[in-house]
């Protein structure tokens, strides 16, 4: 796992998907902190961290659009199933990389709390929250996002489906009040991304929500180990 | 060693292998040939665990690679049809990848060095592997394999895309490396898999067509009664041809002959086919010496691999040679260095077996 780990932070900066990631990022998520809190005159953070969501559900594809489709394409994925690992090393490895560089993004972010805690009092509980809630989110989305790149064989096609499905996992709570019955709406609901985010932004830590993220999350991972071992079989 | 029982991939309606079983011996070199899509390089992937197999048992060193992948996958060096590189890293960066990927214990630095300088790469190193020309690609692919020293090396096509040099080299490392390991290596080339292998297991649409040592391979595959000469006479014009014509036809158990193009100044090639199993080339040989004529040429026409197959699987009793079939000439200096490669076209009327 280590080795794939290591490759993927390398690769991430020699193709250049690292930079852009980052710094648009950076940028977006800047301009979200001028106009939703700056601009404000607040310390209440939670019209940047919305905001952010959508931001994220276009960035994470582009981060992992690349992990396995092009692999694949390229035939190395040769390479790595014929070497002495199982394939949840390759999974985690490349999973954990795109996770790393998503933290380093929110890292960077951090910063505005503290050009926050400068100008005025800020809740540290509730920001820290934001934080986390981003952290849990972003960890579900690149699972489904390196679980589509698994099934895709080119980089555009991968990043492009990523960001429908994320999209859609997004809908879920706008489709489920055109629901007229009842118990699916109320499943809908239950799956729903973003009321689960909003309500960290809100300041509401609560402990189902970190495992529904994190279940996702370990659920695609699965997928991806699935799609990986049918191919063998095919 | 190796042991492959009863192995069978089917695609959907399609036998892609169809119950192989061979086994390889520590120290041996297993030549796979067969022609493109014959199963070579499917069989390669289950041998390596990157497909499974339909049916069928694979044992690497008594590890069934079903059973116990990750051991069985740690005795293997395996280059597949296209090396997998990872073409925006170093070669350096590139093989301490695969070095830990492999989990390698043996001293990195050490290690990786003899490796290069077994392949040839140390001058390398520090290149970017897109920026590599296919040669030194392939080499980098080599090289890959042999990282943990694993005692089973499986190679699929191993010198496609080197120049005659490299190729030379390459079969020699082969070689050197087959003393101390279990080798298989595929190809489509049967000189290749002449000059470097022990034992020769011929496929053929997913079936072993043969299975034997080069020596009994290669009785199957003379083929002394057709041959191209090249035949300089007298007066080295137009006029010769005619008369060296009459005389070659004039030997006993002769078939057919053609003069073919000039290939030199007043000088021309004849296409000659005799009898089956009649060996003509001493009546050839003496009939030229009683006309002064020098014979400057001699070739026996190769076998296509689809007729070696035919000459296997029905002994030799009908042998067709391929009208299209490319030949190379090869020019040497007086040192025996070689200096130019020329692909030249033998034409042979289809109508002429009649």
């Amino acid at each position: 796992m280590g080795a794939i780990y290591r490759r993927e932070m390398g690769a991430f900066f020699t193709s250049g998907t690292g930079y852009v990631f980052l710094s648009v990022f950076a940028l977006l998520s800047g301009i979200f902190f001028c106009n939703n809190v700056i601009a404000m005159g607040t310390t209440n953070t939670s019209g940047l961290f919305t905001s952010m969501f959508t931001m994220v559900l276009f960035l994470i594809p582009i981060l992992t659009m690349k992990l396995l489709s092009e692999e694949k394409k390229n035939r190395t994925d040769q390479g790595l199933l014929t070497a002495p690992i199982g394939l949840w090393s390759i999974v985690m490895g490349k999973y954990f990389a795109a996770l790393t560089l998503f933290m380093i993004a929110e890292s960077i972010v951090f910063i505005y709390s503290l050009i926050l805690a400068y100008l005025g009092n800020v809740a540290w509980s509730i920001l820290l929250g934001n934080y986390f809630a981003m952290l849990f989110l972003g960890s579900a989305f690149i699972a489904v996002g390196l679980f589509v790149s698994s099934v895709t064989e080119n980089q555009i096609t991968s990043a492009i489906v990523s960001m429908l499905a994320l999209y859609a996992l997004f809908m879920f709570d706008s489709l489920s009040s055109r629901v007229s019955v009842e118990f699916i709406s109320k499943i809908m609901n239950s799956l729903s991304f973003y009321s689960k985010y909003s309500e960290f932004t809100q300041g509401v830590f609560s402990l189902p929500s970190v495992v529904f993220f994190i279940s996702t999350a370990f659920l695609f991972n699965f997928f991806t180990v699935r799609v990986l071992d049918k191919r063998r079989w095919g | 060693m190796i042991e492959v029982k009863n192995l069978t991939k089917r695609y959907g309606d399609k036998l892609a292998v169809n119950n192989i079983s061979f086994r390889v011996e520590k120290g041996e070199i297993l030549g796979f040939l067969g022609p493109n899509g014959a199963g070579k390089s499917t069989t390669m992937n289950m041998l390596t665990g990157y497909i499974s197999s339909t049916s069928g048992q694979i044992l690497i060193n008594g590890t069934d690679i079903l059973e116990d992948p990750i051991k069985a996958k740690s005795n293997i060096g395996y280059l597949p049809e296209i090396p997998p590189l990872y073409t925006d890293m170093t070669v350096d960066g590139y093989l301490s990848f695969v070095y830990d990927l492999k989990k390698c214990k043996l001293p990195r630095k050490a290690h990786l060095k003899d490796v290069c300088n077994l392949c040839q790469l140390s001058g390398v190193r520090s290149r970017v592997i897109k920026n590599l020309s296919k040669g030194y690609k392939q080499r980098v692919g080599l090289a890959q394999a042999l990282v943990n020293n694993p005692p089973v090396l499986i190679l699929d096509e191993p010198t496609v895309g080197l120049d005659p040099n490299q190729i030379i080299e390459i079969r020699t490392l082969i070689k050197k490396l087959g003393k101390t390991h279990t080798v298989i290596l595929s190809s489509h080339i049967l000189p290749e898999i002449q000059a470097v292998c022990d034992r020769i297991v011929i496929i053929d649409k997913g079936v072993v067509a043969a299975d034997g040592t080069a020596d009994e391979i290669a009785k199957n595959i003379t083929n002394e009664h057709k041959m191209v000469l090249r035949i300089e006479g007298t007066t080295r014009t137009a006029k010769d041809k005619d008369e060296i014509v009459s005389a070659l036809k004039s030997i006993d158990g002769m078939k057919y002959v053609r003069a073919d193009m000039e290939r030199e100044k007043g000088i021309y090639d004849y296409d000659v086919e005799a009898e089956e199993n009649v060996d003509v080339r001493r009546a050839v040989n003496f009939i030229c010496r009683e006309k002064n004529w020098n014979i400057l040429m001699l070739q026996l026409s190769d076998l296509t691999l689809e007729d070696i197959f035919l000459k296997i699987t029905t002994g030799g009793a009908t042998v067709t040679n391929k009208g299209d079939t490319p030949q190379i000439d090869i020019k040497t200096d007086e040192n025996g260095q070689i200096t130019a490669f020329e692909e030249r076209q033998t034409k042979t009327e289809k109508g002429a077996d009649k």
